[in-house]
């Protein structure tokens, strides 16, 4: 009998032209599924049509008839929920219900608990068992990333800019370092701080961080405790909030969003903003209570591969309130537009 | 056009005149040769009660370039093991590497303690060190076998494995090729996880533009909430990738030989580690007759999807004095192994380009309760018949993607976890991504049946559920949320009992899900019964069953074969309890 059908499909496959029957115990239909030998026409099923194995008749024209119980349809089926009435013909079945979740037995649970211990010693298979155990989802690694590396020109004034990080860990604990600054060509260094934390994943796109922050520029230099929350938003937004205390009790915030728009695999657009506030003033180093700065940069880089990517930018800054004032009295500008032309890259 | 050339090797492929290089000392295998008459008993294979394996480092050379290898007996693929069904067999491998090394022979029912998989079946053979596998031959069919030590498979430990059958063929053919299918990258392995730590998509280079407009505005914001990437079908992939048959590059253009009118019988093994194949021939309908070394009923049809680990077997009957194309071209569409099926040397046969990158739908998601089709649209014919609005996203995007109430509190939905499918239905009957609106014949699961009824026809008694799980952007994956170093509890079946697995998958990536020691019937609901595998590719968002007689007593491993995903904790251990006597079998 089997090997009857095997020669006759043999036969089938040597000459297209000859017609093939759909027989289940064989051959399928040309949709991909066991049809039925009587059914030339098969209906075609908005699930079926919806995966492209059919085309539907014109759609005024009602389904020529139901291959799927309405009642019952397959997922419920498939879940022991209800049980179709399927058509006779068809290759499905109905589906005996699933049989109840249950854990093992206590037989299951019998004997000794590393079975290879037995045969290899359990002196010799502890060690490699505790290796290979952990191979398979320890991971320990690194990156360091200098998101912005740039020279700035503001009115005829060229200047520089970085902002980077750099984390060492696994897939939970990582020491998270970050650094930005910017000063101008031939003056002194404007800011420059640099934050060491532990992070720790709070969930799918989020990490907790905690530690330190030190500021070498402006003077007089600080230190803050740092704490916030970085990672990726909905809409693909990545998104740093923190909050510094520093050693002189003044609480100042941080919140910075990015997202990268790919015109082309290669070609991103990446629009930046990034807000400073404050709960006081704090005088030395010219900020004001409130809304201090915003900083808004659109940035086009082009990767040559992943790792490595040339930009061109735009990046407006602007004080508010006493902070602008302070700058103000000190001859600045309460904002200001650079054009950026930098460096991302990582490894 | 690149010569695949070895250090050794100094033969030029093209008007060799037939001599094939055969004979001359070669990276690859005699059935591997760029120009093969097939298998036949003057070529050396491996075959008879004791064989022996080194395995060593070695350079391979692809498209012109040369890169680290670990290679066994000199060559890549690994030789071809070739067994008769009711034999025993010694397998002495030597280790010539300067680490720990190990071959699992994936799909050999077999004592667990001659598995080979380190730290569950064995200690592994460390380095200068020769081990002896020896277990009587109980089957026939296509098999493979690789490393299960580090990420040594993706650098060339793997090889074919045939046993004919102890009796009659049921599927007899005049003549046979072995086509092993591979990924190839001149990066580190290890590298190649720590890119994808460091990035999420990394190896994506065909991701979703301003410019592409595949899908609506409304789509990609449904898409962008739940920071989840349409376009993310295959983790590693052609940009770093060549896709390797029988160890040549596409232009190197591995060819098979036959004589017009003969019965061709193909041995597809994917060998890989990360990629998922679509195969087809253009112009030359396949029938299968084999899959994961078990016969199928025959069934005739134009491509099937291959995912990792798994073997399928097809016989093809050309007709016409003229060259074929075998394609198989990536899941992603990021690239294409190719060879040629050809009367002689030198034919080539028109390459079709690659089509476009499928775009992962709301079925992938997990909303296949209540999918509309492609990817949420509003297909006219589902709105001729009043199913939705055209310009309407489908409703199913208000579903929370990350209920934890909709898992049972086993699944621990912490920092790996990036979502839980809310409706994931039975995907055995689907065509595979990217297939969905061929023309032609395209087979699925639901296609197979098994020539000869399972030997166990009890149904089964309780029912267990397995949670795949992962974060896409954090690259870990997991089984019910814990990773294999996190502890997770083993999977424990009592000795013959008949249990039903249900695979659901909570992540938007393919996962070929694999049980050492076994094979199981995956549950079709055909009336033409349950093919019998030992790998199961359960699709984005998707449910997949499998009945199994837990008939092997043991501790196996069980695991995504996607290496890196299991690298990253995709693994958990299979125990069947009582043992035998002593705990030996």
């Amino acid at each position: 009998m089997i090997r009857t059908l095997f020669a006759a499909s043999l036969l089938a496959a040597a000459t297209p032209a000859a017609a093939q029957h759909a027989d289940h115990t064989g051959h399928t239909g040309h949709m991909g599924h066991a049809m039925p030998a009587s059914d030339a026409a098969p209906s075609c099923t908005p699930e079926h049509a919806a995966m492209g194995h059919c085309k539907p008749a014109p759609a005024a024209a009602a389904p020529v008839r139901p291959a799927v119980d309405p009642s019952c349809p397959p997922e419920h089926a498939a879940m022991g929920h209800c049980e179709p009435t399927a058509p006779s013909s068809s290759g499905a079945v109905p589906t005996p219900p699933a049989p109840p979740s249950a854990g093992p037995s206590a037989a299951a649970s019998s004997g000794p608990e590393y079975a290879a211990d037995g045969v290899w010693g359990a002196d010799v298979m502890a060690p490699v068992r505790k290796a290979v155990y952990t191979e398979h989802g320890a991971f320990r690694g690194s990156k360091l990333l200098i998101d912005r590396l740039e020279h700035r020109s503001v009115d005829g004034r060229d200047g520089y800019a970085w902002e980077g990080e750099g984390w060492y860990g696994g897939d939970y604990d990582r020491l998270w370092v970050k650094t930005e600054g910017e000063g101008g060509f031939g003056g002194a260094i404007e800011s420059a701080e640099v934050q060491a934390l532990w992070s720790r994943a709070i969930g799918p796109w989020f990490n907790l961080q905690t530690g330190l922050r030190y500021d070498f520029r402006p003077r007089p230099d600080r230190a803050h405790l740092a704490m916030g929350v970085q990672g990726l938003a909905p809409y693909w937004f990545e998104v740093d909030v923190a909050a510094f205390l520093s050693d002189r009790g003044d609480l100042t915030a941080r919140l910075e969003a990015e997202y990268d728009q790919r015109i082309t695999n290669r070609l991103i657009l990446q629009p930046s903003a990034e807000i400073e506030l404050s709960a006081q003033n704090v005088p030395s180093v010219g900020i004001s209570a409130g809304l201090s700065t915003i900083e808004a940069g659109l940035r086009l880089r082009y990767e040559v591969v992943p790792e490595f990517a040339p930009y061109l930018g735009l990046e407006y800054e602007r004080a508010f309130g006493k902070t602008a004032d302070s700058r103000r009295a000190d001859g600045e500008k309460a904002d200001s537009l650079a054009f950026v032309i930098g460096l991302r890259a990582w490894f | 056009m690149t010569h695949m050339t070895m250090r050794r090797r100094g033969v030029l492929r093209a008007g060799a005149a037939g001599l094939l290089g055969l004979g001359v000392q070669s990276i690859f295998p005699a059935w591997a040769h760029s120009g093969s008459h097939g298998l036949r008993a003057e070529l050396p294979t491996l075959t008879g009660q004791d064989i022996r394996l080194r395995i060593a480092h070695d350079m391979f050379k692809v498209g012109g370039r040369a890169g680290h290898a670990i290679t066994i007996n000199g060559v890549l693929p690994a030789p071809l093991i070739r067994l008769r069904e009711g034999q025993n067999v010694r397998l002495h491998v030597e280790n010539a590497l300067d680490e720990d090394t190990s071959i699992h022979w994936h799909g050999l029912i077999l004592p667990f303690h001659m598995d080979g998989v380190p730290g569950i079946s064995f200690p592994g053979i460390k380095p200068g060190t020769t081990f002896t596998y020896e277990f009587p031959v109980k089957q026939s069919g296509t098999y493979w076998y690789h490393s299960h030590s580090g990420l040594q498979e993706q650098i060339g430990h793997y090889g074919p494995l045939v046993i004919d059958p102890a009796g009659a063929e049921p599927a007899p053919y005049d003549r046979e090729h072995v086509i092993v299918l591979s990924d190839w990258t001149f990066l580190h392995p290890h590298q190649v996880m720590v890119k994808l730590k460091q990035k999420g998509g990394y190896f994506n280079r065909q991701k979703q533009t301003l410019l592409d407009g595949t899908m609506t505005a409304a789509e990609r914001a449904n898409w962008g909430r739940m920071r989840m990437d349409p376009a993310d079908i295959a983790d590693v992939n052609g940009s770093t990738y060549s896709f390797l048959i029988n160890g040549h590059g596409p232009a190197e253009n591995w060819t098979g030989l036959f004589r017009p009118g003969e019965r061709v019988r193909l041995r597809f093994i994917n060998a890989s580690a990360m990629t998922i194949f679509n195969i087809r021939i253009p112009g030359l309908p396949m029938t299968v007759v084999q899959a994961d070394g078990q016969h199928v009923r025959p069934v005739e049809t134009d491509e099937f999807q291959i995912s990792v680990a798994e073997t399928y077997d097809v016989i093809v009957t050309p007709t016409a004095d003229q060259a074929f194309a075998l394609i198989a071209e990536t899941i992603d569409r990021s690239g294409m192994a190719r060879a040629t099926l050809a009367p002689r040397l030198g034919m080539v046969a028109p390459v079709p380009a690659l089509r476009p990158r499928p775009t992962l739908s709301m079925r992938d998601m997990g909303m296949g309760g209540m999918d509309m089709g492609g990817g949420g649209t509003c297909a006219p014919e589902h709105a001729a018949m009043g199913h939705c609005t055209p310009g309407q996203p489908a409703a199913a995007m208000q579903h929370s993607m990350r209920d934890k109430a909709s898992v049972p509190a086993s699944v621990d939905v912490g920092v790996g976890v990036d979502m839980i499918a809310p409706m994931p239905v039975d995907r055995t009957g689907d065509r595979p991504l990217g297939l969905e609106k061929e023309p032609h014949r395209v087979l699925t699961y639901h296609d197979l049946a098994p020539l000869v009824p399972f030997h166990d026809t009890r149904p089964p008694a309780r029912s267990v559920d397995i949670h795949l799980t992962g974060n896409m952007e954090r690259f870990m994956w997991s089984l019910d949320g814990r990773k294999m170093n996190e502890g997770a509890e083993p999977i424990r079946f009592e000795r013959n009992e008949r249990v039903r697995v249900n695979l659901i998958n909570n992540s938007m990536m393919n996962h070929p899900i694999h049980i050492h020691g076994h094979f199981f019937e995956l549950v079709t609901g055909q009336a033409h019964g349950h093919p019998v595998k030992h790998t199961v590719n359960v699709m984005p968002g998707g449910k997949a069953s499998f009945d199994l007689t837990a008939d092997a007593p043991g501790d196996w491993a069980f695991h995504c074969h996607l290496l890196y995903h299991m690298h990253a904790g995709m693994m958990n251990v299979v125990k069947v309890r009582p043992l035998d006597d002593g705990g030996a079998a």
